[in-house]
């Protein structure tokens, strides 16, 4: 009895730690709330405002007035999406056939295919400026969606997970009932590993949509710039921000996300894990 | 999936033939080499000619519009001298340390108790996952603001306790401070549920045994968990490091407010310059794209250079 009560209240202390774990996680995002609803002048005040204002809809207003948030929050949801598609397409494709095919040079190019992935990407920043520069897509989504279009991770990760799930009865079967190279891909390979490609895709879509670096040197002009671009211009350009509304911004700016991720969370958590340990 | 029972089947007697086309030849293959080339033709384009195009521009004065000038190994005589380009290093080399040992010691830490929690498990991961979901520039945004000297929340937490106020973004170590806790905050949760992961491959009989031979939590920690879980550890270790010290829009957007130079200057005395925003500002700031090159090449180098100690560290440390 008594060694019940005490692993009881030893789990007890557990789950307080991990709530004040939680607590930490979330809270930046409930000090954004809370930053949102106010104004500028309240959010300077001491002690710290805790509880939400009635300022949310003047900061949206704002936000508007200054920058083009839909056209960029449009923007980058047209590259995130174009990117996570061709993504999925492209390295599927490769990775079914690196998985699953033998033919001259598979292991050269595989291998190839591992070292270009750990080559850091401010290495080819200078001259990928100057050749977008030079064919004109400086400036357009193009420069960030063309590049992005296949990468190397997601053939690695997806020949991974075609290995384990694609039996070779499975493919010897279709392929006595006639089917061709396209449909074996298409009707067999792709149907058994959506679990991997829903993976793949939420991770695409939220790196693109994060992503900064680039961006913010391929967009010349700044009034067709991503969201994240539009926020930090927002961020930087005035002297005395009004930070009511930067807030709101990055707030607003977090909700597609969130979305995909409480779409996806139950693959990616489960699936994180298992591409670590391999 | 359907499992097939093997033991009602004979040993299938073409087991030992490779799946292939039936025709011989590199032009058999074409389907497939077409389906592989999408990769290597963008990767050809915008990732072998750049990189070999950058090594060209590292030897060249260019300031991206008029003709380059042939410069030797001038720019990286002048890099090994440049004492700017030493402090970026050193700057980057701290905020990864500030970052990385609390966080994965927190992530440990978080790891177990997860491990050894039975209800919640999968609330908490959610949560403990969400930090990494968010956009770094409206993260960076939301930290800008807690570390604000005047009315920031965490000056408000140090004046509630009696304590003096710090001016977090204009004194080089509250900026660094600054820096790392937003990317320990980030990543502690990842890092958890990797180690979660693998935590989860430890076979229970093994704490069981370590119970019966009277093992505390203590020591059956650093006896049967962590020397199991030195494979795991060195990933996050080698992909912390990795992306640690390439780290560029954290300082660049919670610091560009705070100085009316350059949007890559790293914040008051460059005290928030890491390595990477020192390549921009040279870059794109100087259109000095000739020296900007061998900046990034010496980069590269900083990394695999520290990546290969860090797993050298952890190998040997295994070992003993």
């Amino acid at each position: 009895m008594a060694t019940i009560k005490g692993s009881r209240r030893r789990g007890l202390a557990l789950h307080a730690v991990l709530v004040i774990g939680l607590l930490i996680s979330a809270f930046p995002f409930y000090w954004a709330v809370i930053m949102s609803t106010h104004t500028s002048t309240e959010i300077f005040s001491y002690p710290p405002k805790l509880l939400p204002g009635p300022h949310f809809l003047e900061n949206v207003r704002n936000l508007f007035d200054n920058i083009d948030f839909f056209g960029s929050m449009f923007n980058s949801l047209l590259v995130a999406t174009c990117v996570t598609v061709l993504v999925l397409f492209f390295d599927s494709l490769a990775a079914f056939v690196f998985a699953k095919f033998e033919f001259p040079g598979r292991n050269a190019l595989f291998g190839l295919l591992m070292v270009i992935f750990m080559v850091p990407a401010q290495l080819a920043a200078i001259p990928q400026f100057v050749i977008m520069a030079k064919i004109g897509w400086i400036g357009s989504m193009t420069s960030l969606i063309v590049p992005a279009a296949a990468n190397a991770f997601g053939i690695f990760w997806m020949r991974q997970y075609m290995k384990g799930a694609i039996h070779d009865e499975l493919l010897d079967a279709s392929r006595l009932d006639g089917a061709g190279f396209l449909r074996q891909y298409w009707h067999v390979a792709l149907p058994v590993v959506r679990p991997g490609l829903a993976f793949l895709g939420i991770f695409t879509f939220m790196g693109q949509w994060n992503d900064y670096a680039w961006p913010l040197i391929a967009l010349t002009d700044p009034d067709n710039v991503t969201l994240q671009v539009a926020l930090s211009q927002l961020n930087g350009s005035h002297g005395t921000t009004d930070y009511g509304m930067v807030m709101t911004g990055a707030l607003l700016a977090l909700v597609p996300l969130l979305i995909v991720f409480a779409i996806g969370a139950r693959q990616i958590i489960g699936d994180l894990g298992k591409g670590a340990i391999r | 999936m359907a499992t097939v029972p093997v033991v009602d089947r004979p040993p299938a007697p073409v087991a030992e033939a490779p799946v292939v086309h039936p025709k011989k030849g590199i032009l058999s293959h074409w389907r497939l080499y077409a389906a592989i080339s999408p990769f290597y033709l963008l990767f050809l384009a915008f990732g072998l000619v750049p990189v070999g195009f950058s090594l060209f521009l590292s030897f060249h004065r260019w300031d991206g519009l008029g003709s380059m000038e042939w410069a030797g190994l001038s720019q990286y005589k002048y890099l090994l001298a440049d004492a700017d380009f030493w402090s970026s290093i050193g700057n980057t080399l701290i905020i990864w340390a500030l970052a990385t040992f609390p966080m994965i010691f927190l992530a440990m830490v978080t790891a177990v108790m997860l491990n050894s929690a039975v209800r919640f498990k999968n609330v908490y991961r959610f949560a403990y996952f969400l930090p990494n979901v968010t956009s770094i520039v409206a993260v960076a945004i939301i930290f800008g603001s807690v570390f604000s000297t005047n009315f920031g929340l965490m000056n408000a937490l140090l004046q509630a306790v009696g304590l003096d106020q710090v001016a977090w973004l204009n004194t080089p170590w509250g900026i660094k401070v600054a820096v790392a806790t937003l990317m320990t905050w980030q990543w502690t949760g990842y890092n958890a549920i990797i180690f979660l992961a693998g935590l989860q491959t430890v076979p229970g009989e093994l704490y069981e045994a370590a119970r019966m031979d009277g093992a505390g939590p203590v020591q059956t920690f650093f006896r049967i968990t962590l020397p199991l879980m030195r494979p795991v550890l060195l990933f996050v270790l080698v992909v912390s490091t990795i992306t640690g010290l390439q780290s560029f829009a954290e300082p660049q957007v919670l610091l560009q407010t705070n100085t009316n130079e350059s949007a890559f200057a790293g914040g008051p005395d460059h005290a928030g310059r890491t390595m990477v925003l020192y390549f921009f500002q040279q870059t794109f700031d100087n259109n000095d794209f000739g020296y900007g090159a061998a900046v990034a090449w010496g980069i590269f180098l900083v990394v695999v250079l520290f990546s290969i100690i860090n797993w050298r560290l952890v190998q040997r440390r295994g070992e003993e």
